[in-house]
């Protein structure tokens, strides 16, 4: 059985109960996902955290170990990757270096054996740019144009579902970004399904509707890219989409509107919407660019949390902004984010200053304090280097 | 396994492997060929090497048996062969290796820029495979006969005794060993040092150390693999090469090797027993040796 | 075994192909210094090369001497020998020839065929007794060719089975098939297991993914692997001198012949084939050269 039509729409893709085990370790734990037609969906998190292998199982490249796929609500889960309405665009491309690039891209309607396999491949070609290459081998072809070549060789099948493996990750910054709105604006026009995996944060933000961050082989968190950023409900989504500055601590009061929580000899008051516990030891935060920086103590008032003095232990001057890590007594570390209104930085390392941030722009976490330690809230080399060296412990022990 | 990591192209990394019944598939008909005709035959030879003369039959008929005083006799009668057979072998490995080590260094990283130039050295490398190896020990035995242009040169500039021989000595047969065998010294050194990085050449004298401690210390160890390869390459086929020491090409009557008395045990005497003998002591020699080895540098990955 | 696999590089000029273009280290500016190794390095390669090439130019040179019986003295030039080639003792220099053509092709087929599946089995699936058959793959290369010999002689002995055409083509087989999974197994690992995967996403089955994808693709390596395995059959004496009986082939005749003197028909052969080699090998390393430098110009 194979797919001989071509799909009128996306369709919805739903995983259910999915597991993955590999001899050795567990790359998924149990993964519920639900994908609604015509979405841009991306799956963000770490190398090792699962990520590839879900979108691999989507593909019918790997089997799952328990669980069910769906997709338009037909089960999937036992059909093989030949069968399925779904095309990759792979992180390698992977396009065929014996074929020209028409015969690339005409590859999947001739197997289907769909009419009129070269004219739609010439018109796939023409919706990425790319038609006047179109006799050119693949490696004769730069790093963007093999990348669009991948995507004319996936879409020309108009799948159901298209998944896109990190498709960026070869590319140079300015290239990334231009393809990023191309791929946008594509999704855009043929109106399918898109189920993004990547590791690089801004990546997903700019292109997804819907981000799912996942960590050790779960989905931590899921909303709209700006709903995570504000409002991040783990330590590890506030570490890993941006950067965090955050405090543990006991709640000692609670309103109707605001918890209080009391770190390293400071309170830091949280409104009880935006966090997600409410008694006993939490994690509060907030983004260094909401943290402002003040060279003399100013007048305490109810709507800002104020910390201080601290000193100023780091000035890296970054042209738009620049950064400041803050030594605050009790608190470790404070991170600011000032935007370069005046001329250079406005204050220097050894300064005393104080910081203070608008209450309605913290947050409360729902991890265990006594967890939280996973991704420290400081930006220092080592700490970033621990967090690398981490990332790729796991990414070897995945292959 | 077995060298494969000397080939030219890098592996990539594999998908998490399947497991299937397809694998039989492809595995069985060429196992079961190697068992049918080499494993067997091993096996054949360690009985044969076991078995005794038939006590009614002819020359050449002999029975099963456990008479593993084969060996004892043919130590006994072969003892010179069998040291021939090892010195000989392990001097032409040594000359081959310091014949090709410069010219693979010059191939493999001198040349890099032009890699036409390399590609068409390489090819002169292996010129001498493309030509029977019989005909062009035969012509060596030619070049240097006593006769020859070069051997009445030196005998005429005093550097040889006027009454002196190359062909049939035992320099004329380590001579041969050494030339036959050079393409397979030359091709794995080529390949390590094809992809030596320079960088670490740089680094080391950046680092203080001269021309020659930093061939010592990075260029010699980096290069290890194909000096390991390469050696065994040229050691195993010369230990049991008999064309070379034959009296028809470059050997003499002492200079007989295990190949010879092989030979002539087997096709000529049918002696069968003492030719399987000598293969089966040969072998082990051999996969002690490689063993050893192997172990004893370091690049146990290699098998 | 690496120097095989070499030879087979060269020899295919091909097994290098597309995706595995150019993988070493970026070049370094030219060192302006001139060293020792600068003027000798190359010098000891010439001489080096002389000394590798002087037995093929004698062997040359006297395919074209006007002997009688053996080949020993220079008794002037003739063409008579490379345009009579089959005319000597009866023609048994060309029906030698003929032997080692056809045994060497059998071998080469039947070798290619069975080492390619192994060397996609070992890359490409997890199976149980893989180090005994990694092993079982090795020995006959680490093994001397006078015990292989003797060792197939003794089994054929053993089984009564008579030497001929075909015992010879059985021995040749089995010593090629082990090269060919070295040579051809490299080839499968350096292929990006996502071009298959592709195949199957972009609704290829199984065999249409095979065919019009893995096998395209490993056919250099293949290629490679099948001339190397013609090539050391065709120049085999020791494994045939055990196991041919009263079959003649290239270098037994040869080797039968060494004591009463070559004719120099034989040296015609030889160098003829050599030509023949040489030549292929020289036009697909040029082409392969130039291929590079298109793509590298292009790219």
């Amino acid at each position: 059985m194979v797919v001989r039509e071509f799909a009128e729409r996306g369709a919805d893709l739903e995983l259910v109960g999915i597991q993955k085990r590999f001899p050795g370790f567990t790359a998924i734990e149990s993964l519920d996902l639900t994908i609604p037609a015509g979405s841009f969906f991306a799956l963000l998190g770490p190398s090792g955290c699962g990520k590839t292998t879900t979108l691999r199982l989507v593909a019918g490249l790997e089997e799952p170990t328990q669980g069910r796929i769906l997709i338009g609500g037909k089960d999937v889960t036992a059909t093989k990757s030949h069968q399925r309405p779904v095309n990759t665009v792979f992180q390698s491309y992977a396009l065929f270096p014996h074929m020209t690039v028409l015969e690339n891209v005409a590859f999947g309607l001739k197997r289907r054996r769909i009419g009129d396999p070269l004219g739609k491949a010439h018109e796939a070609l023409r919706l990425v740019e790319l038609d006047h290459l179109a006799q050119r081998r693949p490696q004769q072809l730069s790093g963007g144009q093999q990348q669009r070549v991948a995507l004319a060789r996936a879409i020309v099948n108009r799948p159901a579902l298209l998944l896109l493996d990190e498709p960026l990750g070869a590319l140079d910054l300015k290239l990334r970004r231009q393809m990023q709105l191309e791929l946008k604006s594509i999704q855009e026009e043929v109106g399918l399904t898109f189920l993004h995996v990547t590791h690089d944060q801004e990546e997903a933000m700019t292109m997804a509707d819907t981000v799912a961050v996942m960590n050790k082989g779960a989905i931590e968190q899921m909303g709209a890219p700006e709903v995570l950023y504000e409002l991040p409900r783990t330590t590890f989504v506030a570490n890993f989409l941006g950067q965090s500055n955050l405090f543990t601590g006991a709640v000692v009061a609670t309103t109707g509107a605001a918890i209080t929580v009391e770190a390293g000899g400071s309170r830091i008051v949280v409104p009880t919407a935006r966090a997600q516990r409410h008694q006993g030891e939490v994690t509060v935060g907030v983004r260094p660019e909401k943290v402002v920086l003040h060279l003399e103590e100013p007048t305490a008032t109810p709507d800002r949390n104020l910390l201080g003095p601290g000193r100023i232990i780091d000035v890296s001057f970054s042209g738009v902004s620049t950064q400041y890590i803050i030594e605050t007594p009790g608190l470790g570390t404070v991170l600011v984010f000032a935007q370069n209104v005046g001329m250079g930085p406005a204050a220097a390392v050894g300064d005393e200053v104080w910081v203070s941030w608008d209450v309605e722009h913290g947050f409360g976490l729902d991890d265990d304090p006594a967890e939280a330690g996973r991704f420290p809230a400081d930006a220092s080399t080592r700490s970033i280097a621990v967090q690398q060296r981490e990332a790729l412990v796991t990414e070897l022990e995945e292959n | 396994m077995a060298f494969a990591a000397f080939a030219t192209a890098e592996a990539l990394p594999q998908a998490p492997k399947r497991r299937s019944r397809i694998a039989l598939f492809l595995l069985l008909p060429g196992i079961l060929y190697l068992v049918l005709f080499f494993l067997t035959p091993l096996v054949s030879l360690v009985l044969t090497s076991l078995q005794a003369p038939s006590e009614f039959g002819d020359i050449g008929q002999y029975d099963y048996a456990f008479n593993w005083q084969n060996y004892v006799a043919v130590v006994e009668a072969y003892l010179p062969h069998i040291l021939r057979s090892f010195g000989y072998a392990l001097v032409a490995t040594v000359l081959a290796l310091l014949f090709s080590y410069p010219l693979a260094y010059f191939i493999g990283v001198k040349a890099r820029r032009w890699p036409l130039l390399q590609s068409l050295m390489l090819v002169l490398v292996i010129a001498p495979f493309f030509i029977s190896f019989l005909l062009r020990t035969l012509a060596w035995k030619q070049i240097l006969s006593d006769e020859s242009f070069i051997i009445t040169s030196l005998k005429a500039l005093s550097l040889m005794a006027p009454d002196g021989h190359f062909t049939g000595t035992p320099f004329a047969v380590i001579f041969g060993l050494t030339y036959n065998f050079i393409p397979f010294m030359t091709l794995p050194l080529y390949s390590t040092l094809e992809r030596l990085d320079t960088r670490y050449l740089e680094a080391g004298s950046d680092l203080y150390a001269n021309a020659f401690t930093v061939f010592r210390k990075i260029t010699i160890p980096l290069s290890m693999p194909g000096i390991v390869a390469g050696t065994l390459l040229t050691f195993i086929p010369a230990a049991g090469d008999y064309i070379n020491a034959s009296r028809d090409f470059l050997g003499g009557p002492d200079t007989q090797m295990m190949g010879n008395v092989i030979e002539a045990n087997f096709l000529v005497l049918q002696n069968y027993p003492a030719a399987a003998a000598l293969s089966i002591i040969l072998m082990a020699v051999i996969l002690v040796f490689v063993g050893v080895y192997v172990k004893r540098s370091g690049t146990e990955d290699l098998l | 075994m690496s120097g095989e696999v070499q030879a087979a590089a060269v020899l295919g000029g091909l097994a290098e192909g597309e995706q595995l273009e150019d993988r070493r280290p970026p070049r370094r500016p030219r060192d302006r210094r001139i060293g020792l190794g600068d003027w000798l390095l190359p010098a000891y390669a010439v001489i080096a090369f002389v000394f590798l090439l002087i037995p093929i130019a004698y062997t040359f040179v006297f395919s074209f001497n006007d002997s009688i019986k053996s080949n020993i003295a220079w008794r002037g030039f003739t063409l008579d020998k490379w345009l009579n080639v089959c005319n000597v003792e009866g023609g048994a220099v060309c029906e030698a020839f003929g032997n080692s053509i056809v045994i060497g092709l059998v071998a080469t087929v039947v070798a290619t065929a069975l080492g390619t599946m192994i060397a996609i089995a070992l890359v490409r699936y997890r199976f149980r007794a893989r180090s005994s058959i990694s092993l079982l793959l090795f020995l006959p290369m680490a093994t001397p060719e006078v015990v292989l010999g003797a060792g197939l002689a003794a089994q054929f002995l053993a089984v009564g089975v008579p030497k001929d055409m075909t015992t010879i083509i059985l021995a040749h087989t089995m010593f090629c098939i082990s090269f060919v999974v070295v040579t051809v197994k490299a080839r499968v690992a350096s292929l990006d297991p996502a071009l298959e995967e592709a195949g199957r996403d972009l609704y290829g089955s199984p065999a249409q993914v095979f065919w019009r994808i893995t096998f395209p693709l490993l056919t250099p390596g293949i290629l490679a692997a099948a001339l190397l395995s013609f090539a050391l059959s065709f120049d085999d004496f020791i494994i045939t001198n055990f196991n041919s009986g009263s079959v003649s082939t290239f270098p037994k005749y040869i080797y039968i012949s060494a004591s009463r003197g070559i004719p120099a028909e034989a040296n015609v052969i030889a160098s003829a084939v050599f030509l023949f080699a040489l030549i292929l090998v020289i036009v697909a390393q040029v082409s392969r050269a130039a291929r590079a430098k298109r793509l590298a110009k292009l790219g």
